[in-house]
């Protein structure tokens, strides 16, 4: 065993869990570490494992085979300790509502055995770096959403956990707020926290996170850190053709020789958008004059023509497929399939 | 952090771990009883006293006075409103915050993620439920002072059993609401509530003592299956010299109900808590 792995923050071995017993499993077989002081990134469709990996380790999710374990506590063990050491917030507003928004600091506190006169101090200090100074005493009711997920993250700060889950923080959040929330968790980073987030915006998962685990269909597809993951496209420098054609015009294309693998999808009024990923080199010719030729070939207009710089975006995409999802994470349209 | 650090960290913590647990538990305690007192005491008060002030005022002065019953019904009735009220106001302050915070608000999270084990969660809600409703049992009887014609007349009453019943009675309570609450799905709360609260109010022996129900002997075994028979007949022991049900049933009766109740109310909230 490596130093690097006894120190992980979080270790997931071997995880599974079934909520029916003939059901599917919703984790098949997870194994990850989240080191000291990274932001680790849990990415992937709905329905492929994500809340689930997180409620097993905020205690809230019994494992069924596997365990996880934070700060060499293991979670199912002996909760309590682990649950000291974590804090978790959620998507939804899950705050007190029958408490003021300071209320809802120094109670939080005060489960964990926080002093009266600390966790006064502590809360009044976070409502200020927060931008809630002076709202201090108003009913959560009256917080906007923005607003009470910034007391959410507060209150979890407000025991010091070691570990800071969470989920899905920016969805439906004002750019400003967004923009907020992305600054405090690179903050939160510096000062020692580890962060594990969930999310659908490969903006905020290229921006923020030092790795990316890709969840699809209760298993982890890929882990690495963004710049690495971007790597796992085909090729680095594909292209992308729009062109105005009667029908799928992928046969056209797929010949090329530089041409690893094509895939064409309609973009409306006609036209299709065709994606051919190869090793271009950027040698003259190459594939976007391939391309141009095969077009012209077929008297097909061209509408656009331009590079694929490998996004986040199409690392997944690339690795979770198009299909959209059921509740149960199965796809459950294959018309983009490829 | 090398491995045997690891593991002597972790034992070190357990031993500790009782004192977190503890501290966690009153400090859940302790937000509570600020709710009720600093945000939600009118509401409380309220919820808890309208409906014994109209019982007691209707049953114990209104009937009695236009001869539709005796003159003494108050004081007969006195025990009943004391149980009913305690019983209600146990379970309805166990079970509604329980589906609003579990299926609405989620604000049961932050108490699920409290270092404490989550049955110590429900034994949590249990008690303080139950200390609001041996507040709004005691209430009753000034009010009654108030509302009956003839003010309150407790003849001796026998405190350590009074003491019993209110404590044991109002846990029992509680327990019921604990099922009741995580038991019935949100949608079908408000018919869980009228299914469930009318018959309880009613085969309560809240109105009537047991043992005047001798020629209607079918009911009288049936009112043996609510809890709130041996509350009604357990301060009616207590407050009265009216012939009541057997202490020995009386204590088994509460007995069952809150163990029952108890072990299967924490068991259908883990449940609710953990998947």
């Amino acid at each position: 065993m490596s130093s690097a792995e006894t120190a992980a923050v979080v270790r997931v071995e071997g995880l599974h869990k079934r909520y029916q017993g003939d059901g599917p499993e919703a984790v098949a077989g997870i194994d990850f570490d989240v080191l000291p002081g990274e932001i680790f990134g849990l990415l992937g469709p709905n329905g492929a494992g994500k809340t689930t990996t997180i409620g097993t380790i905020t205690t809230r999710v019994r494992p069924t085979s596997g365990r996880v374990l934070v700060d060499g506590v293991d979670v199912s063990v002996d909760p309590v300790s682990a649950k000291l050491r974590i804090a978790a917030v959620p998507q939804l507003s899950n705050l007190d509502r029958s408490l003021t928004a300071l209320e809802n600091l120094t109670f939080h506190a005060s489960y964990f055995g926080t002093g009266r006169r600390e966790r006064r101090e502590r809360a009044r200090e976070l409502l200020v770096r927060f931008g809630l100074g002076g709202r201090e005493n108003d009913h959560v009711n009256n917080y906007s959403g923005g607003m009470a997920q910034r007391l959410m993250i507060a209150r979890a700060l407000m025991h010091e956990p070691r570990l800071l889950i969470l989920d899905e923080p920016t969805t439906g959040l004002d750019p400003q707020s967004r923009l907020f929330l992305w600054d405090t968790m690179v903050d939160l980073r510096e000062r020692g926290t580890t962060l594990i987030l969930t999310t659908h915006d490969m903006i905020e998962a290229d921006r923020l996170c030092d790795r990316i685990a890709i969840i699809d269909g209760g298993k982890i597809i890929a882990l690495d850190t963004p710049r690495r993951l971007r790597k796992l496209l085909p090729a680095e420098h594909g292209i992308e053709v729009t062109v105005a054609a009667p029908a799928d015009p992928s046969e056209l294309f797929a010949g090329l020789s530089d041409a690893d693998r094509t895939e064409a999808r309609p973009a409306g009024e006609g036209r299709w958008r065709v994606r051919c990923y190869g090793e271009d080199g950027g040698q003259t010719g190459g594939l976007p004059a391939e391309a141009l030729a095969a077009a012209q070939r077929a008297g097909l207009e061209l509408i656009e023509l331009k590079r694929l710089e490998g996004s986040l975006e199409d690392v997944f995409v690339h690795l979770t497929g198009r299909e959209l999802r059921g509740a149960d994470g199965a796809r459950v349209s294959s018309r983009w399939s490829g | 952090m090398n491995a045997i650090g690891a593991a002597g960290a972790s034992s070190s913590g357990l031993r500790g771990t009782r004192t977190v647990q503890l501290r966690a538990f009153f400090a859940l305690c302790g937000r509570d009883l600020w709710v009720t007192v600093r945000h939600e005491f009118g509401s409380f008060l309220a919820q808890a006293l309208l409906q014994p002030i109209f019982l007691l005022f209707v049953f114990g002065r209104v009937l009695p006075e236009i001869g539709a019953a005796r003159p003494g019904y108050g004081t007969q009735l006195l025990p009943g409103v004391m149980a009913l009220t305690l019983v209600l106001t146990a379970l309805q302050n166990t079970a509604l915050p329980l589906v609003i915070e579990f299926s609405f608000t989620k604000e049961i999270e932050d108490r699920l993620l409290a270092p404490l084990p989550v049955s110590a969660v429900a034994v949590q809600k249990i008690l303080i439920a139950a200390m609001r409703g041996v507040l709004a049992g005691l209430l009753i009887l000034p009010l009654a002072a108030l509302i009956l014609p003839g003010g309150v007349h407790v003849s001796g009453p026998d405190w350590p059993a009074l003491i019993g019943i209110f404590a044991f009675g109002s846990l029992a309570a509680g327990a019921m609401g604990l099922v009741l609450g995580t038991a019935v799905p949100p949608n079908r709360i408000s018919v869980a509530f009228a299914v469930v609260l009318t018959p309880l109010i009613f085969t309560g022996c809240t109105f009537y003592p047991w043992i005047s129900l001798a020629h209607l002997r079918w009911f009288q075994v049936f009112t043996l299956i609510n809890p709130l028979t041996y509350v009604s007949e357990g301060l009616r022991g207590a407050l009265t010299t009216l012939p009541h049900l057997a202490a020995g049933w009386i204590a088994l009766g509460l007995a069952v109900a809150l163990v029952g109740f108890g072990l299967l109310g924490t068991r259908l909230f883990t449940r609710r808590a953990i998947d």
